[in-house]
């Protein structure tokens, strides 16, 4: 019903408003890894509220668990976050063990680091990469893949597979490595450590990355520990938490005498700070630069374990042992174990009434918690920081959705 | 030509001139779409090569030198798409105003000496007010294809090209003053000889102003880190999100046209247009007027020094393409307004300084080749004469500008 005043042309003259308008990213957006769904309230580029909507991917993964046995539901786990597979077999495999109370080889223990290590740097390379795309530039995402490649070749010689690989699993390794393996990766490495000058070059200390990054969705400890945050955004807040170092015995007796720093600032420092470029100054602890940095960090750190595993593996003898059957039984009881994936926490929890097949299976995502954040660090940005934001949390829907 | 046809031919004037812009109009088309192609293809092989991939190695045998052609078959045999929303008569009409835009610029543009389209006394002018037309295809496009992305891509087109049009006329006016004239012909003829009478390297001022205007060029033809309306990572193809086909193909015709219209531009008003760093026509003892074979050589030498500039140009613009990530719409307008239009408003002033004190430029001033004719205005002995010229040009700044 028109009023007086809507009649009256000069009242609307200087009455303009602009509308909010409801926009969806997603789900087949280009820069919402994989299929995340956000629904954006805009006002002009500014984004007033951004809503994520999950569920695009879920296949039931922790149903399925309870059909199967504990062996037999690691290739689920291998789907969860395909980007790390290994992470999250290694993960699910120690979550049985500490209800089995059933320990693995010196040998297969000092592998399993090697591996998850080796996994971690892959994973990061994506997160680097894929944080390049979102922020427009090509070229990065192709370089980190390059190097992704020859661990996916390593990979693929330890185990035959490529993304999901099953190789970490209950009781040990499917098989030891190959011969001439290690020093196939030592090489890698030697080689593969000059190139991370590269990356800092072209993203970390690049001037329009970090105008796109620095300041950018600050993320303040206290929010990060109230939601849930873990792994390198956590730490990217500044704080000091590695399940590798603060878990559960069961986990942190695997990084047993291995020497290395946790990736966190502390007293406005990282650890060993003077080998990488100077924090900008622009950069507030908690946005987006500090979660990448913390990353590229990580990759360097994880490079350190690798070093360390190879040696130690070297020094075993004798043999990694058998893995357990895949029909063996699990005692009645149940387990829950948080380990430090490379986005963050992946827990495991498993029920068991005492046959082969668990009760009760249930995966806590790190991502799921990470995005969460996402709306509280998106308010009152412009439209270009969403993907900068989200792409700084480094989230996998497999894992999210499972 | 027209006379040649109304003198030795006999036709009648209206004929001729028909003639003749048919016969100019197809060479142009012809040259600037075959360009197009082979820039597309030059594009994928350089971005290939920079991110240590092959790009297309088959198509056509080697160096998939065919890739291009095969694209345009594809897009020719795609189907034709329109979203049920869109305003069907502009967006089908969105992709023609940009591509006429982007090649009718070409009219004005000099190969060499006499080889243009169409000499032009206000020529600089055309070619810039043509190009800025282009925009409106892309708004055209963003409006009607009923698309929130798309319209957010010709959104920012908008903001953009439009801020950015203030400092790239300023740009352009430097070369007008110093060559007194807005024909592009005789402003290249002005830089015969050595580089060093490039307007390049004509006084420090210039040689800045040159750099803020290769700037705006990448800006105005939206090219990375300034693609912000296309954003693949945000706005997921901005304004031709909804394209597909023949019309997307026109498009990426506009954009590769526009990008080499730039770059040409630039070697005309700072390079020297036609004229080698070298003159070896000159020092051959040719030149454009002796005879018959000679001149054609001689046009054809100049013609290649362009077109090599020109492509240079466009490399570059690819280069810094697949290097730096993107910048944020308010960055890119901070870039032009506080940065940009300053810097070049003060060039352009110090340019005019630069006049009053040493007209001809570090090189000419101090050693003026013998028997090279300038114009008397610039020769002026300051304070009255030169004043003139100067409220001129502030004048056509203003007229650019607007």
């Amino acid at each position: 019903m028109a009023s007086a005043i809507d009649d009256d042309p000069r009242i609307i003259e200087f009455d303009v408003r602009t509308d909010e308008m409801l926009v969806n990213m997603g789900p087949q957006h280009p820069s919402t890894h994989g299929v995340l769904r956000l629904v954006l309230r805009t006002d002009g580029e500014v984004v007033s509220e951004i809503e994520p909507h999950i569920g695009y991917l879920h296949r039931c993964a922790e149903k399925i668990g309870e059909n199967l046995t504990a062996r037999q539901w690691i290739p689920y786990t291998d789907r969860m976050d395909y980007l790390a597979a290994m992470n999250m077999n290694l993960g699910w495999a120690l979550t049985v063990e500490k209800l089995m109370k059933y320990e693995v080889s010196e040998k297969a223990r000092h592998l399993r680091v090697l591996i998850a290590e080796l996994s971690r740097i892959a994973s990061h390379l994506v997160g680097m990469g894929a944080y390049g795309l979102d922020l427009g530039t090509f070229s990065p995402f192709l370089y980190a893949f390059r190097e992704r490649e020859k661990i996916l070749d390593l990979f693929e010689e330890a185990c035959g597979a490529r993304l999901t690989y099953s190789y970490i699993t209950v009781g040990g390794l499917t098989a030891d490595l190959p011969p001439g393996w290690l020093g196939r990766c030592e090489a890698f490495l030697d080689q593969f450590e000059p190139i991370i000058k590269e990356y800092h070059a072209l993203l970390t200390t690049n001037a329009i990355f970090v105008k796109r990054t620095a300041n950018i969705g600050v993320l303040s400890r206290e929010l990060a520990i109230e939601y849930g945050c873990s792994g390198p955004v956590l730490r990217g807040s500044g704080v000091d938490q590695d399940m590798r170092r603060d878990g559960e015995a069961i986990y942190t007796a695997m990084y047993d005498g291995y020497a290395f720093e946790v990736a966190v600032m502390k007293n406005g420092h990282y650890p060993r700070d003077h080998e990488y470029p100077p924090v900008p100054a622009d950069a507030v602890l908690g946005d987006c630069w500090h979660r990448f940095f913390v990353r590229m960090l990580e990759v360097v750190q994880s490079m350190d374990l690798v070093r360390q595993a190879i040696d130690r593996y070297s020094a075993c003898k004798g043999t990694i042992g058998e893995p357990l059957k895949l029909t063996e039984k699990i005692p009645a009881g149940d387990a829950y174990l948080e380990t430090e994936a490379p986005k963050g926490q992946m827990g495991f929890y498993v029920v068991s009434d005492g046959t082969a097949i668990p009760w009760r299976v249930r995966a806590r995502s790190s991502s799921f918690s990470n995005l969460a954040v996402a709306p509280e660090l998106c308010r009152g940005c412009l439209i270009a920081d969403v993907p900068a934001i989200v792409g700084s949390l480094d989230i996998v829907m497999g894992e999210i959705d499972r | 030509m027209a006379e040649f046809l109304i003198n030795s031919a006999g036709l009648p004037e209206w004929l001729a001139w028909t003639i003749t812009a048919v016969v100019a109009a197809v060479l142009i088309l012809n040259v600037i779409a075959g360009g197009a192609l082979v820039f597309i293809w030059a594009e994928r092989k350089i971005a290939a090569r920079i991110q240590d991939r092959l790009g297309p190695t088959r198509t056509g045998g080697r160096f998939g030198w065919l890739q291009s052609l095969a694209d345009g078959i594809k897009l020719l045999a795609k189907e034709d798409l329109m979203p049920e929303g869109a305003d069907g008569m502009l967006f089908r009409l969105a992709p023609y105003v940009s591509f006429c835009a982007s090649f009718c610029a070409f009219i004005a543009l000099p190969f060499a000496f006499d080889f243009v389209g169409q000499r032009l006394n206000v020529g600089v002018f055309f070619v810039v007010a043509v190009l800025g037309l282009e925009v409106f295809g892309v708004i055209l496009a963003g409006y009607a294809s009923a698309s929130k992305w798309s319209l957010f891509g010709a959104m920012r087109e908008a903001a953009q090209v439009v801020s950015y049009e203030v400092p790239l006329g300023m740009c352009v006016v430097v070369p007008v003053m110093l060559a007194g004239s807005m024909d592009l012909v005789t402003i290249a003829e002005k830089q015969a000889g050595w580089f060093t009478n490039w307007y390049l390297f004509h006084d420090p001022f210039t040689f800045v102003i040159f750099w803020v205007y290769v700037t705006c060029a990448v800006a105005s033809v939206n090219r990375a880190p300034f693609d912000l309306a296309e954003a693949e990572s945000e706005l997921v193809a901005g304004f031709h999100t909804e394209y597909s086909g023949l019309r997307w193909s026109y498009f990426f015709m506009a954009e590769y046209g526009s990008m080499f219209l730039v770059s040409a531009l630039a070697a005309v008003l700072f390079m020297g247009g036609w004229n080698g760093p070298i003159p070896v026509a000159k020092l051959l003892g040719l030149s454009a007027g002796t005879g018959d074979t000679a001149g054609y050589f001689v046009r054809l030498l100049g013609m290649a020094n362009l077109l090599g500039k020109a492509t240079l140009g466009v490399l570059v613009m690819m280069w810094v393409r697949w290097t730096l990530p993107r910048l944020r719409i308010d960055q890119v307008m901070t870039t032009c307004l506080k940065y940009c239009t300053p810097l070049a408003a003060a060039m352009f002033a110090g340019v005019m300084v630069w006049q009053l004190a040493l007209p001809g430029g570090i090189v000419r001033g101090l050693s003026r080749p013998a028997g090279e004719v300038r114009e008397g205005w610039l020769e002026g002995p300051g304070g009255k004469a030169a004043s003139r010229p100067a409220a001129d040009a502030a004048q056509k700044v203003a007229e650019v500008a607007r």
